[in-house]
């Protein structure tokens, strides 16, 4: 990089540089690489370490079962946890919220439960090529058993999708569209209006994988009107082993249960059970109340703060991570040109260097990022690039983090024994 | 802050320029190789005439670790014979898991460039892809010999 111009750039991000929100994060005090990671999972601040530990502490009895005070406080912890989802993702209802473990048990909740029961041979079910492997299986699943078909939304090699390309794959044949809103490989958008658009129009359950999407833009399920959503807590700064499931209170209601057993009854006799409302129907044996309580305080964390905040951090900071980029030879930028198109999300290659070795050299500069496949591999064969390397941002990271991982990737080559 | 990384000027030459990588006409024996988690993939080739390893080739695509330590390998082993090739090759595997003496170390001569790979768990699968291809060869050889 030309010193006169990352002179400037750095002056013009100075305030990156200084970043109010980092010391939030108690792993940054320990750990001092540059963490670009944060798509498989992010870093947590310390409100919502405490408020898993202030559960335990303070409320733990299990939440649902017993007649004494803790346990109710425990059951209203984890009931204000659910409300606080519900108004993140503004929901109609509180039970419209399911819990789960993560964005897979949510969408595998709904293949089992909706996409067996619903779709029949003749029937079609439509997913994007970008989809991860977890909003995928389970429509491969679905496919198999009930004899509908598997078909494919493509879309171009930025992401985008055009309406010929909507109206080609979502047919009068459609009855479940399952989209990502954010790729986890270009970081792109899916038109989520026109698809609901579409869909509905045909009669057709839209299903959102909202993985990627929740952490970083404000969702109102009601305004996008899909009828179910799913995303993970731990991607948003929430715990690990915390997910949501949202689904249209109609639908939901008229679905069998996912799991059967404990906590998901009305009443049970020897040879039969009278399932319980929603939501603990799709809530069945002891809940993880702490996650939860873990998982609103993230939400709280990330409301007090404000998305638009969040996006103009990313966006000047992907900004200044692809300008960087663009002067390093042979390393290519999938997806869009644009910053604000990739919600945090840089995936690349180098020329001559497979993924798994840019990141061992990076990993020596202390730089985590991500390398494979990424759980897309029908993506990657459509992009033709079997592999790529994929650094993500969140709002704690710096541009002295940039700065960290554009001077390593820039040295890549060289140290794998490439002239200059 | 540029930091020492296991990818020494041995490792990146075999790498960038590798002696053994291409196809092996009339080859006595083929075996792919396959880490499904990274996708690294190898195509071995030996020839064995009398219980030595005459001749070897191999191809495939993946990390640098993978497709160095096969064509290392290649170059060890081609001229042994085939216990020798198997003696070596345990060498090797516990060079990796860093449980070789530095007398043993030595013997692989080149291949004696992968030792750091040990502090890399991550990468340990790459490294010993090529050589277990070759173990799986030399195993099914040596049932054929003894028949
Ligand atoms: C788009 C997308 N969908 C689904 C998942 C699966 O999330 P989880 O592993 O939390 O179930 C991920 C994350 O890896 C993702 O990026």
């Amino acid at each position: 990089m030309a010193d006169k111009a990352a002179d400037k750039s750095m002056k013009e991000n100075r305030w990156l540089l200084e970043n109010p929100y980092r010391k939030d994060f108690p792993i940054f005090r320990s750990w001092e690489g540059a963490y670009l990671d944060s798509a498989a999972t992010a870093q947590r601040p310390a409100c919502v370490i405490q408020a898993e530990q202030t559960f335990y502490e303070r409320h733990n009895a299990n939440p649902l079962r017993g007649f004494y005070d803790l346990s109710l406080e425990a059951t209203d912890c984890y009931e204000k946890a659910r409300r606080a989802v519900q108004e993140f993702l503004h929901a109609a209802h509180p039970e419209e919220i399911i819990f789960t473990r993560n964005t897979t048990e949510s969408l595998n909740l709904v293949a089992y439960s909706y996409g067996l029961h619903n779709l029949h041979a003749g029937d079609e079910i439509v997913v994007s090529i970008l989809e991860h492997h977890s909003n995928l299986l389970p429509w491969q699943m679905v496919s198999a058993r009930t004899g509908a078909a598997l078909r494919f939304l493509e879309c171009g090699p930025d992401g985008t999708v055009t309406d010929e390309q909507l109206s080609e794959a979502i047919t009068e044949r459609t009855k479940l569209v399952a989209v990502a809103q954010v790729s986890n490989v270009l970081g792109s958008l899916m038109p989520i209006e026109k698809i609901v658009k579409l869909a509905h129009e045909q009669g057709a359950a839209v299903i959102l994988d909202a993985a990627q999407s929740a952490p970083h833009l404000p969702i109102s399920v009601q305004e996008l009107n899909v009828d179910f959503l799913a995303f993970s807590g731990h991607k948003l700064m929430g715990p690990m082993g915390i997910g949501v499931l949202y689904g249209r209170r109609e639908l939901l209601e008229k679905m069998p249960p996912f799991l059967t057993g404990g906590e998901m009854i009305a009443s049970v006799s020897r040879r039969e059970a009278v399932f319980a409302p929603l939501p603990q129907k799709f809530e069945a044996g002891t809940v993880n109340a702490a996650g939860a309580a873990g998982l609103q305080a993230a939400i709280e964390y990330l409301q007090d703060i404000g998305f638009e905040e969040i996006q103009r951090r990313e966006e000047k900071l992907t900004e200044y991570v692809l300008r960087g980029m663009e002067e390093i030879p042979h390393i290519h930028v999938l997806g869009s040109k644009k910053a604000k198109e990739h919600c945090g999300i840089i995936t690349f290659t180098v020329d001559g260097v497979h993924s798994h070795d840019v990141s061992s050299i990076l990993d020596t500069d202390h730089v985590a990022v991500r390398a494979g496949h990424h759980c897309a591999q029908p993506l990657m064969e459509y992009l033709g690039v079997p592999a790529a390397v994929r650094a993500s941002l969140y709002l704690y990271n710096t541009a002295e983090d940039a700065d960290r991982f554009l001077q390593s990737v820039s040295t890549v080559r060289r140290r794998m024994g490439y002239g200059e | 802050m540029e930091n020492r990384t296991f990818y020494n000027a041995v490792l990146t030459e075999h790498n960038l320029h590798p002696m053994y990588k291409h196809d092996l006409e009339d080859a006595d024996f083929t075996l792919e190789g396959v880490n499904p988690s990274c996708g690294d993939h190898i195509t071995l080739k030996l020839k064995i005439t009398d219980g030595v390893i005459t001749g070897g080739a191999f191809v495939g695509d993946g990390c640098a670790i993978s497709q160095a330590s096969a064509d290392m390998m290649l170059e060890l082993v081609i001229g042994r014979t085939q216990k020798e090739a198997v003696r070596l090759s345990d060498i090797f595997l516990r060079m990796i898991k860093g449980n070789a003496s530095e007398q043993e170390i030595e013997e692989l001569e080149e291949a004696s460039a992968l030792r750091d790979i040990s502090h890399m768990p991550a990468r340990v699968k790459c490294a010993v892809l090529g050589w277990h291809t070759m173990k799986e060869i030399l195993k099914e050889a040596s049932g054929t010999a003894d028949q």
